[in-house]
């Protein structure tokens, strides 16, 4: 009896231990420090700080952007995942390697390529200027580079799970009389929503605290394209730790709410 | 907090060693446009210090916007010398981390500031827009790059060029104020420092004038691609200090006081003034600022202490939370 019930891995204290010791002090040490420094505020000073119009417009345009960027990703890597995971052709193997640069790139590279292709008069910001609209310097510019540094996640959630779906489950759905568009929404659209949730919410939530790329490219005027993370550097520059914490708490809690709502549609979904 | 680590992370990996193997080491925190001026320095000093009968020194570098070097050194980057962008900087290293005496800046000659410079425009080729003075920064139609002051010391030292001009010229702080709102609403982009503004101005080309750090402005025209550039200075500006400082506190734990104190006298050296004037700063010494007196536009120069009453009334008043700066933007 005891044999059947003990685990495969030994030493369940042990490795028990060692998780909680190893999330302590990469997560949830740095994450509770900073919780316990902007607890140096009254909850006046805090709200102040963080319903000032500037941060409210800042948080809009950072979650407001990260948000899209996750949708765009959703459309076109799930349309990227399949293409790879379907088809074979030359070059495949490139584009699979192309895929992850996004992430091997040094954030701040990629973001003075982007502003120097879409300024207004870069390579490609010149053809938007003629039609009378700026790419660079707007949420536009920061949607595209955000678009750009979180393109793996949702790519690499679905490929697996594309490719554990066998054909023969669509072409016995073809066999029992459903239309393409049936086959989609009622065999592949139920195996493939939870990854691609997964996928998005990795996105999103890596586009909301992303500060490198954006920088060069948002133009970072007050009001129009600030983003958080910048509120956050203006007030270490400042020496305004406590007011910096204030923001991050503010970030941390939006994050961890919408991250926990995406996680329990994530679970229905797979149960139903 | 994980910013904060951040920020380590990106110092600790920027830092230039210098010759290994020896024994002494000293470690400069310094701003992003002195790379070039400090890597020639050292190699002078070094020569100098074994001259003396001293051992080989390592001196390390370290670049970067002034006010995070500053928050580095706070939070225990072993600097033995700090040498900033403005001396509000440096300050906080005695209010927020008790590393200096709050009277540094009395300890060495010109209030602890062995160069200086001037913020002036860098214009296109040619100046097509016809910009000669601060005025001509404000008309409708022309695009002036800058950094956001909040995040960049040069930028302070911008904000506080056009504001100094406004105020002579029209009379009142009203009028000062009005200015530079008319002034900013001409910025484009903000980027987070100088080194990005001049990135925006030269390599995307946004932009019909840059204000630049008079030392950085020289060394565009220098680089490759400088023929499509043009200084102009203005009629009046600003005397920007970058001044240095020993860092108490680290150079006591570590035995480098001596080291240290010599390495910033001899910035003030007739080699170290030379040095600094090559590299378009303008120098304290009178007989190598005469030598160099060529290179460098005549302007009217106001100063932080004598037209500001200092960093510590300036900054809050000007920049932090609130200040002028934060005004501008609320009223659009």
């Amino acid at each position: 009896m005891s044999r059947r019930t003990s685990p495969v891995i030994p030493g369940f204290g042990l490795t028990l231990g060692y998780t909680l010791v190893y999330l302590s002090l990469l997560v949830l040490i740095p994450l509770g420090a900073m919780f316990v420094h902007a607890a140096q505020l009254t909850w006046d000073q805090f709200w102040a700080i963080i319903s000032s119009p500037r941060v409210l417009a800042a948080l809009k345009l950072s979650f407001g952007t990260a948000f899209l960027a996750a949708i765009i990703n959703g459309v076109i890597g799930t349309l990227l995942a399949w293409v790879l995971v379907r088809y074979t052709f030359p070059g495949r193997k490139i584009i699979e390697a192309m895929i992850d640069l996004p992430f091997a790139l040094p954030t701040a590279v990629a973001g003075i390529a982007l502003t120097a292709l879409y300024a207004p008069n870069g390579l490609i910001g010149q053809f938007a200027t003629s039609l009378g609209f700026k790419i660079a310097y707007t949420p536009l510019g920061i949607t595209l580079a955000l678009t750009f540094v979180t393109l793996p996640f949702v790519v690499r959630t679905l490929q697996p799970v594309l490719a554990d779906i066998p054909r023969e489950v669509e072409e016995a759905a073809a066999c029992l009389g459903a239309k393409p568009l049936q086959v989609a929404r009622h065999v592949l659209l139920p195996a493939l929503l939870p990854a691609w949730l997964t996928g998005f919410a990795l996105a999103f939530a890596r586009g909301v605290g992303e500060y490198g790329s954006v920088i060069f490219i948002a133009g970072n005027m007050p009001m129009k394209t600030e983003i958080l993370p910048l509120l956050i550097m203006v007030q270490l520059d400042q020496y305004n730790y406590v007011g910096a914490t204030a923001i991050g708490v503010l970030m941390l809690v939006v994050s961890f709410i919408l991250l926990l709502l995406i996680n329990l549609l994530q679970r229905r979904i797979s149960r139903s | 907090m994980s910013l904060r680590r951040f920020a380590l992370a990106a110092l600790a990996s920027s830092l230039i060693a210098g010759p290994v193997a020896a024994a002494q080491t000293l470690l400069n925190v310094s701003y992003d446009p002195t790379r070039e001026l400090y890597t020639e320095f050292n190699a002078a000093f070094n020569k100098h210090w074994q001259a003396q009968g001293n051992e080989a020194l390592t001196i390390q570098q370290s670049h970067g916007g002034s006010g995070k070097q500053a928050r580095a050194v706070i939070d225990g980057l072993r600097a033995d010398v700090v040498t900033l962008a403005l001396a509000g900087d440096i300050d906080e290293l005695y209010k927020l981390g008790k590393l200096i005496p709050e009277n540094w800046q009395e300890r060495l000659p010109d209030a602890s500031t062995p160069y200086t410079s001037t913020i002036v425009f860098l214009v296109r080729k040619d100046n097509p827009k016809g910009l000669k003075d601060w005025d001509d920064l404000v008309k409708p139609g022309v695009e002036v790059i800058t950094p956001n002051p909040k995040t960049s010391g040069g930028a302070r030292w911008n904000f506080l060029a056009a504001w100094a001009y406004a105020q002579q010229k029209y009379g009142s702080e009203a009028e000062a104020k009005a200015f530079t709102e008319k002034l900013y609403k001409n910025v484009p982009v903000l980027d987070t420092g100088a080194r990005g503004s001049t990135i925006t101005f030269v390599n995307n080309g946004i932009g019909d004038v840059l204000l630049a750090w008079e030392n950085e402005a020289f060394l565009a025209l220098k680089e490759e691609g400088g023929e499509n550039f043009e200084i102009v200075a203005p009629s009046l500006s600003i005397l920007a200090e970058p001044p240095v400082s020993v860092v108490d506190q680290n150079v006591d734990k570590k035995g480098t006081r001596k080291v240290a104190e010599a390495y910033l006298n001899y910035l003030y050296s007739e080699e170290g003034q030379r040095i600094a004037a090559k590299h378009f700063y303008r120098p304290r010494n009178q007989a190598v600022a005469a030598e160099f007196a060529k290179q460098f536009p005549q302007l009217k120069l106001v100063t932080i202490d004598a037209d500001f009453d200092g960093w510590k009334t300036a900054q809050p008043k000007f920049f932090n939370d609130g200040g002028v700066f934060d005004q501008i933007y609320q009223a659009q």
